[in-house]
């Protein structure tokens, strides 16, 4: 890197570490999720959450919501480029934290021919009540299989049960063959 | 019957399944990196087990967290000792939960809704 280069990226480090401050983030990562990277975040968050005397209640709740989050990319973020394994299973994923709330986001990138069906799912559990996805959640474990990649579809309903809020999704377009999938999960602080 | 004997860790629940001394338990979490591969040798042993089972079955489910994908498998578990139950052996499920966890005292409720058998719900403390 030239001094030009250095400068500059010096300064997007520091923007970058105040933009983490001013949105109180407390885990940012890019790149493939694995089961170990899932046990390594959701221990630093419990015992950061635990530091922060965080009720067990919520703990549970975060705990639960960033395991479902984390396992929908290692299983279902899509390969670009087709064979290109690099990208297997790769996405951003972030907790951040606001006064009243734990936000868990993830993204990733997917093809855009599962937008629809993906939306339909999505939108179908956020017009649903408790009782309601708690009848969809058990249908969908009595009939629904295992995929190969292990997905019973149960992560969104799960998170949505848990968290009693409704899913906040969005598809950013990359290409005429691919979006990038944004989902955040917000967890009441209180209780 | 062989018996099947795995130390909980903290992705993996503790299983006991002994027939000679009655013990059938699940306890502890479960995430494991792949459920299925994790539960399959479980499930085979319940499919001979079904065979050879005497007197009452008291089966225990000890669970303090367990995932989505793992709630499919448990249901598997459950359904097997459903159509043992069935076909006239004398099985018991014991679901135990903390006591302040209503998600856990919950899932029981809901397991119990869906599979016909013997269903006896145990608040502990921790």
């Amino acid at each position: 890197m030239d001094k030009n280069n250095v400068k500059g990226f010096l300064e997007f480090v520091y923007d970058f570490y105040r933009s983490m401050k001013a949105h109180e983030i407390t885990l940012v990562y890019e790149g493939e999720i694995t089961h170990q990277i899932t046990k390594a975040f959701t221990s630093l968050t419990e015992s950061n959450m635990a530091k922060e005397s965080e009720s067990n209640l919520v703990q549970k709740k975060v705990f639960h919501v960033m395991v479902e989050c984390l396992q929908n990319i290692s299983k279902h973020a899509d390969t670009f480029g087709s064979d290109d394994f690099l990208f297997a299973g790769r996405g951003i994923f972030m907790v951040s934290k606001s006064k009243n709330d734990y936000h868990v986001t993830t993204g990733n990138v997917i093809e855009n021919t599962k937008i629809d069906e993906l939306t339909s799912m999505l939108e179908n559990i956020n017009q649903l009540d408790k009782d309601g996805l708690k009848q969809l959640y058990k249908t969908q474990m009595k009939e629904g299989r295992l995929s190969d990649k292990g997905g019973a579809g149960l992560g969104f309903i799960d998170i949505a049960r848990k968290t009693g809020n409704k899913l906040d999704f969005h598809f950013l377009p990359i290409d005429e063959a691919s979006s990038f999938f944004l989902l955040t999960s917000s967890i009441s602080r209180n209780g | 019957m062989e018996v099947i004997k795995i130390k909980g860790t903290d992705d993996t629940p503790n299983v006991i399944l002994d027939q000679d001394n009655g013990i059938y338990e699940i306890s502890g979490r479960s995430l494991p990196e792949d459920v299925t591969s994790f539960y399959e040798p479980i499930l085979n042993w319940l499919d001979d087990f079904a065979e050879t089972a005497e007197g009452q079955t008291v089966f225990s489910f000890k669970l303090v967290y367990f995932n989505t994908a793992s709630s499919k498998l448990l249901l598997d578990i459950l359904m097997k000792l459903e159509e043992m139950h069935e076909n006239g052996k004398d099985v018991l499920i014991k679901w135990y939960f903390p006591e302040d966890d209503e998600d856990m005292e919950e899932a029981g409720e809901e397991y119990a809704d869906i599979v016909d058998v013997p269903f006896e719900q145990v608040a502990y403390t921790l």
